[in-house]
């Protein structure tokens, strides 16, 4: 089963839970199945459908292109990071 | 393909647009002209922060010349919604405003009207007879200034959010981002060594000499056609669409030659006023900013005040690290603290670390990226406090940088762990260079290091290629040349088809001729559409093995090509003869390619510098600066060392001189280039460059992005330096000769 890493200002909502075990073969799976968990937390994490303004995902350490519709395997670790901008 | 096997690949060729930049025929916006062209003034807030209470345009409209007028209530009122300003979405509300302010001046210089006339001396004496009625309010100007209590407010809307929780208050902190790893109680515990400082930057320009400029012309037929200077045209095209209302397909943007961008030409400014005031006038109209245009309207880099705390056990292991950083994000929300916050301790493997960052508005002009966004401030702190706790440890600086170095599996504090990196390679090569053990030769001088990490990033992007009778190619590519990157394309395609870089021609072309590309910036031309020309050209060559085959009745899958060679059974063709039959194999060869590339690859940087601090004075003199930096596999070396060189010179100069130099009320008091003072080549020393390679493994041809890590780490490199030249640690930038002075009297009292 994949792992999602908590995001610290998130870890109110996961009662301080770090990481989590939670099944979904996409990044859309996962924060649905999250939100079964821990109702609320697909709200701080998307608006409107898509991810947050400020906010990429990161799957097996590398912020993917394809955000909500990047796969993710059972081994897989899932963050949330700051979107990152360049110059 | 391995490294040894590359025919075009780490070689240097001539770049493609030499001749036209160094004869003065390449085109720049400001070259522009069409018939009926009109040219266009924007009228500027002359205070930082003041609600606008009448805005009266009649009499400019009326002046003999003056064509057209407008304000911000002439764009469409469109409901709130977000909009891609390149690297990710902002709400239109804010795109627009810093356009053209409505209801509220943000900072001095923010756009208020704007007019087109026959001439833009008309224009400018014309905004002179536009009636503002300003109530002034107080103005924060710095990060500590609008967290304060009781601040003057920005946005009477704005209200802090913590990773997608709005919060009740409202507050000039648009963004509370913080980063948790291990037990930082536990981790100082263990430290049998800690040092905390405190650190102040200076809002700083990306200090590009060519200003921003736009030419727009409402058509006849209901497009917008722009020529502009932009490091996205895909981007203007876009928020110009967003702003006017109007569908994308109905705006074609060309992009005009780029006189430097950095992260500051990916902003939108000009371009939706100017097709608005050819709306009204039926002409095209001309906008070009002044110098002071430039630095009051248009976004540095933010201002920032940052905390940092590490601690270390005598063995030179780091425990601990903490950081608080607070950055300026301007008028708007968008301050670069996030990946700040992310690349404040990025260099090293810590397994406890707290870090806080605040995106602040402030009443300055919006910030914009500048060449990895707001990891400088970021090292500036860490590395100061890490050459000052090997320092007290009695160790090696770059020993101790080593003990500590991140590397491949460890984790940042933001979560994820690095794949493939060259952290520990670029340190390694610091350390065997010559100038790290030459004598520095005199008094009052010292030796500084140190490192930096930045991410790059992928993004869209797309080409074509079509193959010529006579064997060349042409490439069509929608990244905006900055540093050679049609070159460093263009070679990628070349090794993929076996041909001399020469043969390829790469062109940037509008937005209608060529597939979505994202802006040049992060690092990411070389890489991402250096990945789409590698792809277009794999194409080409799919459809040359068929080619072959079809000559010579065989199956395509018999046909191999190497180095421009295609072969079958004992025939074979060279790519050049091939290309003289596509008329009777079946026509014209077209390949295309279109990434949003994953293996985006980070790089590491780092300097050692020598400097001379002038006790009398405080003047700091460069004396050696060597830079190091981590490229993957260079694509062009000489243009990873220009990037090098040019990194390095931006940071040497936001290390000593540059800052905006604001009066309490909020008033850049140098804005212009006479003021502002940025390093000449007579205040550099040649800058020495190593090219690390560690490639990336998510590249083709293993490829990482070059065009920011190299700005990290001067600053703090020189701040460094400065400390065993003359015994003071500097803990605010610039470290012009007051500070450097005032930091002497203070330690000599």
């Amino acid at each position: 089963v994949p792992t999602v890493y908590i995001p610290t200002l998130l870890r109110a909502v996961t009662g301080g839970k770090s990481a989590i075990e939670v099944d979904g073969a996409t990044v859309r799976q996962v924060i649905d199945n999250l939100e079964q968990l821990y109702p609320g937390i697909r709200e701080r994490l998307m608006d409107q459908g898509k991810l947050r303004p400020n906010i990429s995902v990161a799957v097996d350490g590398e912020v993917t292109p394809m955000g909500l519709l990047e796969a993710v395997g059972p081994q897989s670790e899932v963050h949330f990071v700051a979107a990152i901008k360049g110059g | 393909m391995k490294t040894q096997e590359y025919s075009v690949i780490g070689t240097r060729p001539i770049r493609h647009d030499g001749a036209d930049k160094v004869t003065g025929r390449a085109l720049y916006g400001a070259d522009f002209q069409m018939a009926g062209l009109l040219h266009g003034f924007i009228l500027r807030s002359p205070h930082a922060h003041a609600r606008i209470r009448r805005l009266d345009t009649s009499k400019a409209a009326a002046f003999p010349g003056v064509k057209a007028v407008m304000t911000a209530d002439d764009f469409p009122q469109v409901p709130e919604r977000l909009v891609d300003l390149g690297e990710g979405d902002t709400p239109l509300s804010y795109a627009r405003g810093n356009v053209l302010a409505q209801g509220k001046v943000l900072y001095r210089g923010h756009a208020v009207a704007a007019i087109a006339a026959t001439s833009v001396h008309v224009a400018e004496e014309a905004a002179d007879l536009i009636e503002v009625d300003y109530e002034v309010l107080p103005c924060a100007l710095t990060a500590p200034d609008a967290m304060r209590e009781g601040a003057p407010i920005l946005h009477d809307d704005l209200k802090t959010k913590e990773f997608g929780e709005q919060t009740s208050r409202v507050s000039n902190v648009a963004e509370h981002f913080r980063h948790v790893m291990g037990d930082i109680d536990a981790g100082f515990a263990e430290a049998e060594i800690t040092v905390e400082r405190e650190f102040n930057t200076a809002t700083v320009h990306q200090g590009y000499i060519e200003p921003h400029n736009a030419t727009a012309l409402w058509n006849n037929d209901g497009r917008i056609l722009v020529w502009c200077s932009t490091q996205g045209a895909f981007v203007v095209r876009d928020v110009t669409a967003c702003i006017l209302d109007v569908p994308v397909s109905r705006v074609k943007v060309t992009p005009m030659e780029i006189g430097g961008g950095f992260g500051g030409k990916i902003p939108v400014y000009l371009e939706p006023v100017a097709a608005l005031l050819s709306k009204k006038t039926g002409k095209p109209v001309k906008i070009v900013m002044s110098r002071k245009d430039v630095f009051e309207g248009t976004g540095p880099t933010p201002g920032s005040y940052i905390k940092v705390k590490i601690g270390a056990r005598k063995d030179g292991r780091i425990t601990a690290a903490q950081a608080f950083l607070a950055y300026e994000a301007g008028a708007y929300p968008g301050a670069m603290v996030g990946p700040g916050a992310m690349c404040v301790f990025a260099a090293y493997d810590i397994a406890n670390v707290v870090i806080d960052g605040f995106d602040v508005v402030v009443n300055k002009p919006s910030t914009a990226a500048y060449r990895a966004p707001g990891a400088t401030n970021a090292a500036f702190a860490t590395e100061t406090v890490v050459d000052e706790i090997a320092e007290k440890l009695g160790m090696d600086p770059l020993d101790f940088r080593l003990k500590n170095a991140a590397k491949e599996g460890t984790r940042r504090a933001d979560g994820p762990k690095y794949r493939r990196i060259g952290c520990v390679e670029v340190i390694e090569a610091m350390k065997k260079h010559p100038h790290y053990a030459a004598p520095l030769g005199g008094p009052n001088r010292g030796r500084g290091v140190a490192v930096g990490f930045w991410f790059n990033v992928g993004l869209p992007s797309s080409c074509t290629i079509s193959v010529t009778a006579d064997g060349t190619v042409n490439l069509v590519e929608g990244s905006t040349d900055i540093g050679g990157t049609r070159t460093s394309i263009a070679m990628q395609a070349a090794e993929v088809l076996g041909i001399p870089a020469e043969d390829v021609r790469p062109t940037v072309v509008d937005t209608d001729s060529v597939g979505f590309t994202a802006v040049t910036g992060g690092s990411r031309t070389t890489f991402a559409t250096g990945w789409a020309a590698y792809e277009a050209a794999q194409d080409i060559v799919r459809q040359m093995k068929e080619r072959a085959a079809k000559l010579w009745e065989t199956d395509a899958a018999s046909v191999t090509m190497e180095r421009g060679v295609f072969r079958a059974a004992d025939k074979s063709i060279t790519f050049q003869e091939l290309a003289a039959k596509l008329d009777q194999t079946g026509g014209p060869v077209v390949g295309r390619g279109a990434v949003n590339p994953r293996g985006v690859g980070g790089s590491f940087s780092g300097n050692i510098v020598d400097v001379e601090v002038d006790p009398d004075t405080g003047k700091v003199t460069i004396l050696r600066f060597t830079a190091v930096q981590d490229a993957g596999k260079a694509i062009h070396p000489s243009y990873v060392e220009g990037q090098m060189q040019g990194g390095s010179a931006q940071g040497i100069g936001w290390a000593l001189n540059e800052e905006y130099w604001m009066n309490g009320s909020g008033t850049m008091m140098n804005s212009s280039l006479l003021d502002y003072r940025m390093p000449t080549a007579l205040d550099l020393p040649m800058i020495d460059t190593v090219i690390v390679e560690v490639p990336n493994p998510g590249h083709p041809f293993g490829a990482r992005g070059v065009g920011e890590a190299n700005i990290i780490p001067p600053p703090a490199a020189i701040a460094n330096a400065i400390y065993h030249a003359a015994g003071v640690r500097m803990d605010r930038l610039p470290m012009n000769p007051p500070a450097i002075m005032e930091a002497i009297w203070k330690q000599r009292d």
